[in-house]
């Protein structure tokens, strides 16, 4: 199977006009997988009993639009009875005993797990490079990251493996590697989405969300993730919508608003250019372009890290060796097996943020780091709903450049960090936020970032729709799989 | 400036342990991010009040009842070391301790 060419709606005709089987999809999509893995490694493990789960749905009959429709799934939220490791030596072993609700949502929807993808370690970077598993690849080349952390569903998606995936996004994880694959990807309102049974990383700040090649998958994907879940108090009791049904690409009237600071020195120029191109194309569509100013930007960087990484050394102080995953060998007692399991389970980067964490946490730190970092949130926060009251969406670069070569930036933390300073902004105010592509910067692919109003998916679906139908990014081919068949 | 004792407090705390031959990275990467995080002091927020949970933080009631989860057999499935059900750990007490 093909899934360039293919979205959800035209598999979906194929399956119930039974010119294709599920089984036969989902073994033409393993085929396909395997065929690719050695270069792209986006996966840490394919569904083995992917096609025995499609032989139920062939014989319950299809129903429903996601009916036997492959999806992959990242590798940070539970599956039962398939390995979820988070891309940690830690929980290299571990067989979850039940799934997460999203899972569970896309099952009983007829949705097809066909496997776990490759993250940087509990999804902490911005390049796969993080994961104990190795590094995924970019489709568009082989020697750049397809970025991070939900790397390996973007890299699935780009070449064509699956026609959408699930990621997390904690700060900029599904738009900045979809930025870098030239695909659609969709954080959700913090809270439209259950949480339950994904790995924590930092919970003031992850959302599940879809990435495709198309909009419309994305958005057909997500209302049927999103609503209040009972085993997640977070999540929103707010009616979901049908997204794909209310897709609209007129954008007559619509305010946009691009602040200043998004255009910061540090943005390559072909990426800027991209950008520009793309808010020339709203204004020819009847949108209006203004600029305008958050000055706290920043800041974001900043506190995101004091933050994230302080939820981070909490979220994870669970992983100690005792009831799964990893465990260290000759200690001489419990506080030995808390500290070798850990010391050794753990990579590098994840040691970092536990550290930053607890340091910003200890006594002589809080007030200082991690207070003062929530305050900083709140004035930022107010300046993100001060520009929303006045405007429907903000835009700007989903990244400061295209995809980085693989080993570019890995030995040095605080490049990486700064990388994600326009995706943060989104995750610090919990507000719905998309990159979708823009065009190519030498070669390689630039995504514009929409960012919404609480619970406004469906504007940023139709705007994102709008450029889609207007650049039609989805008929390349990635550079580096052509001439690969 | 962020001293090597500090860094191996907080290590302590954290339940982690450095080789001797990486602490000298991780004392200098980690002085560098707390460097950049400090630039934090420079913001006004007299009177501003911290966000430290977002969304719709009111408490959830539900009715006081059981629910099944997993069973016993289950919840030990992923337990690395286990005994006659029951989950098996090294000693608690430091055999040093008594001698």
């Amino acid at each position: 199977m093909d899934y360039m060419k293919e979205t959800i709606n035209s598999l979906h005709q194929k399956l119930a006009d039974k010119e294709l089987t599920a089984q036969d999809l989902t073994q033409q999509t393993l085929d396909n997988i395997n065929a690719k893995e050695d270069k792209l490694n986006a996966f840490i493990t394919v569904n083995d009993k992917a096609v025995d789960d499609a032989k139920k749905i062939d014989e319950k009959g299809i129903n429903g639009r996601l009916s036997g429709i492959p999806i992959a799934i990242k590798d940070n939220i539970v599956t039962n009875g398939i390995k979820t490791t988070a891309a940690s030596k830690i929980l290299y072993n571990f067989m979850p005993v039940y799934s997460a609700t999203v899972l569970e949502k896309l099952e009983n929807a007829g949705a097809i797990d066909i496997g776990k993808t490759n993250l940087d370690e509990f999804a902490m970077g911005s390049s796969t490079e993080t994961s104990h598993f190795g590094t995924s690849k970019n489709p568009w080349d082989f020697s750049r990251v397809p970025g991070g952390s939900s790397g390996g569903s973007a890299a699935a998606v780009a070449s064509g493996d699956v026609v959408a995936a699930l990621g997390t996004d904690t700060g900029g994880s599904i738009r900045q590697p979809a930025a870098f694959n030239g695909i659609f990807g969709i954080k959700p309102t913090y809270g439209r989405v259950s949480r339950w049974g994904v790995i924590a990383f930092a919970s003031s700040l992850d959302q599940v969300g879809v990435m495709s090649k198309r909009v419309e998958d994305s958005a057909e994907v997500l209302s049927v993730i999103a609503g209040h879940d009972d085993h997640d108090s977070t999540s929103s009791e707010k009616e979901v919508p049908d997204y794909r049904a209310n897709l609209n690409k007129d954008m007559t009237g619509v305010k946009i608003a691009v602040p200043k600071e998004f255009y910061h020195e540090g943005t390559h120029k072909d990426v800027l250019d991209n950008v520009n191109k793309a808010l020339d194309a709203y204004k020819k569509m009847g949108a209006t372009v203004e600029e305008v100013s958050l000055p706290s930007l920043k800041h974001a960087v900043e506190v995101y890290y004091v933050l994230a990484s302080s939820e981070a050394s909490s979220n994870l102080q669970r992983y100690d060796g005792v009831r799964y995953g990893y465990r260290a060998k000759d200690v001489k007692n419990i506080k030995d097996l808390f500290v070798n399991s850990r010391s050794e389970g753990f990579g590098d980067e994840v040691k970092r943020r536990i550290m930053l964490g607890t340091f910003a946490l200890s006594a002589g730190a809080y007030d200082a780091y991690f207070k003062k970092a929530a305050q900083v949130r709140t004035i930022f926060i107010n300046e993100m709903s001060n520009v929303l009251k006045d405007y429907d969406l903000i835009m700007g670069p989903s990244t400061t450049t295209p995809a980085f070569k693989i080993g570019e930036k890995v030995d040095d933390p605080l490049a990486m960090y700064m990388n994600d300073i326009l995706t943060i902004p989104a995750n610090l105010a919990g507000l719905p936020a998309a990159s979708v592509p823009a065009g190519l910067a030498d070669g390689m692919p630039v995504g514009l970032q929409i960012i919404g109003k609480p619970f406004a998916e469906q504007d940023v679906f139709n705007a994102a729709y709008a450029l889609q139908e207007e650049n039609k990014f989805y008929e390349q081919i990635p550079t580096a799989l052509k001439g690969e068949d | 400036m962020i001293s090597k004792d500090e860094i191996l407090h907080v290590a302590t705390l954290a339940n982690l342990k450095f080789q001797p031959d990486e602490v000298d990275s991780f004392v200098d990467q980690l002085d560098k991010i707390v460097n950049m995080e400090s630039k934090l002091s420079s913001v006004d927020t007299t009177g501003i009040e911290p966000t430290y949970n977002m969304g719709d933080t009111s408490t959830v009631f539900r009715e006081d009842k059981g629910i099944h989860t997993q069973t016993r057999e289950q919840m030990l499935e992923n337990v690395p070391e286990t005994d006659n059900n029951l989950i098996k750990v090294p000693t608690i007490v430091d055999k040093e301790d008594d001698e």
